[in-house]
């Protein structure tokens, strides 16, 4: 055979394979972002959580996202206490004035940063919360003081929608 | 290839032939230009809005459609009401929800990610409410009935004086496109019975069909990005199928055999 | 197997084969000699295949979001096709291919019917196949059960109630099925439960169904003994590869049609209503591929005998190398055959029809004397055919099929592709 015919079906062969592949790509997207969040997952983004019976000293959790979310109402002295660290002591360098906008309140995912456990109110060597799995220490402000845990606990989106209510997400 | 041709021309007619088994009942059924038949077929928006508004107004006092939410009539492909619409509709439902901290329900204005408000609590309520009728839930009616939308758009219209002989109990209606003619609904539409917000001139026949195409969106949400999906998916196997017959043809053309 | 031995040619290629010969086997399927006169009929296997792993793949995907619960099930079907990403194309690729893996079956049947390929020395990959069949009727009704509609609650009760036509015991193994006293949640779960594993059972069977078919080869449209290799076969890869991906990718545009264009045409519009145990559907009917045994079934008005009836339908075809005497394979040299052979499949054809009519009248009559003509076909007409019938000469050798003449090569001609003598 010719070596124009050669090319010409070289060219032939592998447009088809492309075009192929092309076409099992597209069929295997579904099959993945199937798994990601579907609509009516989304559409649960946020929560609305009443506050006004707490008083100063006292933690909430709620559920947000499948996940504890804490709220505490800080006391003057916790808010003197998480103000007064150094950001040289940190681990994860953050200011308290970041982390709580309002400085009597603080919100923030009940996720150790570590893998993912829940830690324990008012516990640890700070004051603060302590996580049981492997040992973490976090601050009144819910940094990271001791302990395995790379991060601060992570601050979600919130506002107060009033004075009463705080929505999250 | 005339043999290949030949087999398809089979598989056709054993499918063709499989569906009208099922056509049993042979009433003929009112119909109109539905605009999401075809392979291009999409749904009238504005057709769509009305369609919502008569449900409201009409069918949801007895009705529900407890697999739609708020967020699905801004969804694309659906009614598309703006966000801001959809948010507005969704507050003007009063949902019941908690329990709060209290263990208490309460209520509160809907939200997007709400389901469609239900007129009764559970099936046993509604039932006594109508009669001991079941007002079928909304949401898949469309597919749930054979005669799909035409069904559903000829049962609005349908009704009409009992002819003589038949005689009719309390709560029971004559229908001509009912299955055995009885049906436990009263006449819902009249001429005029809802205002359209678009200036649309609410006849019986114009109503009949704004709902029935929100009826068939509410079973299809999906319809627009099926038929548009299918369509680039049939093109591109025609393509690759073309390809690969030219292929075939080069590689058997090393043997003597035709293929 | 391969009449060749294969021996890799990189030194790792060689350390992994002596341990373990996969690549023997790609060897084998890649070489392997397969007749080249094979028509498109024989392209079915391939699209089979592609139906099971389809079935497998959606389904998969499905029990991430499905729920086997009585009071979710219909609900989490709802919440697939319209929340999930793609939800509702899977669902439909799912329902649509089981009525297309049952399309493509019923003609691999059908193929092999009138070809012969059940005869030796390939018996045991015809009840194979027959086994696989009935795992898919099995897959298929319990399938169907999970939508958990109307039709889905009523077929689930009428199926499970044929084992009540069993005498004595009858009874107790209903309950046994249910799980209770009638079809209720634990019912769903454990159909649930099957459904998942027989499609891996069918899997594993059609390995030794591939498996006992490369033993003795292909059968062919002459349905003569094949050299292999020889001048009448050609490798698999790529001759018969790209024929059936060609046969595949047409098969996938009606597929594709149904999904997109009308992915309900082939349920019943009483399964989007949800299962009620105290109304029962003004028709009960089958998925259409169940139809000609639920016509055989309804046609006797013995409730044990319509049973047995049903069920030999299916278990007859087992037999069918043993009932079809002749020695002559392939259709295309026995003309009286050829004509019997056309009017069960039309016997068939009536059958679904009539399956999906109501069990009276002329419809019942109907039924009858075609329930009637399947059994005869098999039982009777199949065993005296192959000692009377007078078939043609058949060829040596597939690139020589004119040895008997002339008339030999007319009857051969509408059935076959025959390659020009050189």
């Amino acid at each position: 055979m010719s070596k124009k015919k050669t090319e010409r079906r070289d060219f032939l062969f592998t447009a088809t394979a492309a075009v192929g592949a092309v076409g099992v790509g597209a069929t295997v997207w579904p099959m993945i972002d199937q798994m990601n969040p579907d609509a009516s997952v989304k559409a649960l983004a946020s929560t609305e959580v009443d506050v006004s019976s707490m008083n100063p000293g006292k933690t909430i959790t709620v559920l947000w996202r499948g996940k504890p979310v804490f709220i505490r109402r800080r006391t003057p002295e916790e808010i003197d206490e998480a103000r007064a660290v150094k950001l040289g002591d940190l681990k994860h360098p953050e200011k308290d004035e970041d982390r709580a906008k309002n400085p009597e309140w603080l919100v923030m995912l009940g996720v150790c940063t570590h893998l993912g456990c829940v830690p324990l109110d008012q516990k640890g060597d700070y004051n603060g919360w302590f996580c049981p799995c492997h040992g973490s220490h976090y601050d009144i402000s819910g940094r990271i003081r001791k302990g395995p845990a790379p991060t601060n606990m992570e601050i979600p989106k919130y506002e107060f929608v009033n004075a009463n209510t705080i929505k999250i997400g | 290839m005339k043999k290949f041709l030949k087999l398809f021309f089979y598989i056709f007619f054993l499918i063709s032939f499989s569906p009208q088994v099922y056509a049993a009942e042979k009433v003929e059924y009112l119909t109109t230009d539905w605009s999401f038949k075809g392979l291009f077929g999409k749904f009238d928006r504005a057709a769509l809005q009305r369609g919502y508004h008569v449900y409201t107004e009409v069918c949801s006092s007895c009705h529900s459609m407890k697999y739609l939410s708020y967020r699905n009539l801004s969804q694309k492909g659906g009614p598309e009401f703006t966000e801001a619409e959809a948010k507005a509709i969704a507050a003007s439902f009063e949902v019941t929800d908690g329990p709060n901290s209290d263990g208490d329900m309460f209520t509160r204005p809907g939200k997007l990610s709400d389901k469609f408000v239900m007129p009764y609590d559970n099936m046993k309520a509604a039932q006594a409410a109508n009669g001991g009728a079941y007002p079928p839930d909304m949401s898949v009616l469309v597919k749930a009935r054979g005669g799909g939308v035409d069904y559903i758009y000829s049962l609005l219209q349908g009704y009409e004086d009992p002819p003589a002989g038949v005689t009719l109990d309390d709560g029971v209606y004559y229908n001509k496109y009912m299955y055995g003619n009885k049906i436990k609904m009263a006449n819902q539409l009249s001429d005029g019975l809802i205002e359209y917000s678009d200036g649309t001139k609410a006849t019986v026949e114009q109503m009949s069909k704004d709902v029935t195409t929100f009826l068939m969106w509410a079973a299809e949400p999906h319809l627009e990005s099926r038929h548009k999906m299918g369509f680039k998916a049939i093109v591109y196997l025609i393509i690759l199928t073309v390809l690969v017959y030219f292929s075939m043809k080069r590689i058997w053309s090393r043997i003597e055999t035709k293929v | 197997m391969s009449d060749h031995e294969y021996t890799p040619k990189s030194n790792f290629g060689k350390w992994f084969n002596d341990r373990l010969p996969l690549l023997t086997l790609a060897n084998h399927l890649t070489d392997y000699p397969t007749p080249k006169n094979l028509n498109y009929w024989w392209t079915f296997g391939g699209i089979l295949t592609f139906c099971l792993v389809t079935q497998i793949v959606t389904g998969l995907v499905l029990a991430m979001h499905y729920i086997a619960h009585a009071d979710m099930a219909f609900d989490s079907v709802e919440h697939i096709m319209r929340d999930v990403n793609y939800g509702w194309l899977i669902r439909y690729i799912h329902a649509n291919g089981a009525s297309m893996f049952f399309l493509a079956v019923y003609i691999h049947i059908f193929r092999s019917l009138f070809y012969g390929s059940y005869k030796a020395p390939r018996e045991i990959i015809w009840i194979i196949g027959i086994i696989i069949y009935l795992l898919m009727m099995a897959a298929a009704f319990m399938g169907y059960v999970l939508p958990w509609g109307q039709m889905s609650f009523w077929g689930a009760t009428v199926i499970t109630n044929l084992f009540s036509a069993i005498p004595l015991v009858g009874e107790g193994i209903v309950t046994w099925l249910w799980g209770g006293y009638s079809v209720d949640n634990p019912t769903l779960t454990r159909f649930f439960t099957l459904h998942y594993l027989i499609p891996f059972l069918i899997l594993g069977l059609v390995v030794l169904h591939i498996w006992a078919l490369h033993v003795p080869g292909n059968n062919n449209p002459i349905g003569i003994d094949v050299k292999k290799p020889s001048k009448d076969t050609v490798p698999f890869h790529p001759y018969i590869v790209i024929k059936d991906a060609f046969a595949l990718l047409m098969f996938m545009i009606v597929f594709a049609f149904f999904v997109f264009y009308t992915p309900n045409i082939l349920g019943h519009a009483d399964n989007y209503i949800e299962a009620n145990p105290l109304v029962t559907p003004a028709h009960i009917v089958p998925e259409w591929y169940l139809l000609p045994f639920y016509a055989i079934l309804r046609s006797v008005p013995d409730k044990l005998m319509g049973v047995i009836a049903m069920l030999s339908a299916i278990f007859i075809l087992a037999a069918l190398p043993w009932l079809d005497t002749s020695k002559i394979r392939s259709a295309v040299f026995r003309p009286l055959y050829r004509q019997f052979y056309w009017i069960l499949v039309a016997d068939v054809l009536i059958l679904g029809y009539v399956g999906a009519m109501p069990a009276e009248g002329l419809y019942l009559l109907i039924a009858r004397v075609a329930t009637a003509y399947y059994f005869l076909h098999f039982l009777v007409i199949l065993p005296i055919l192959g000692f009377k019938e007078r078939t043609l000469p058949i060829p040596l050798s597939i690139t020589e099929p004119v040895l008997g003449g002339s008339s030999n090569l007319a009857a051969a001609r509408d059935d076959i592709r025959l390659d020009k003598l050189k």
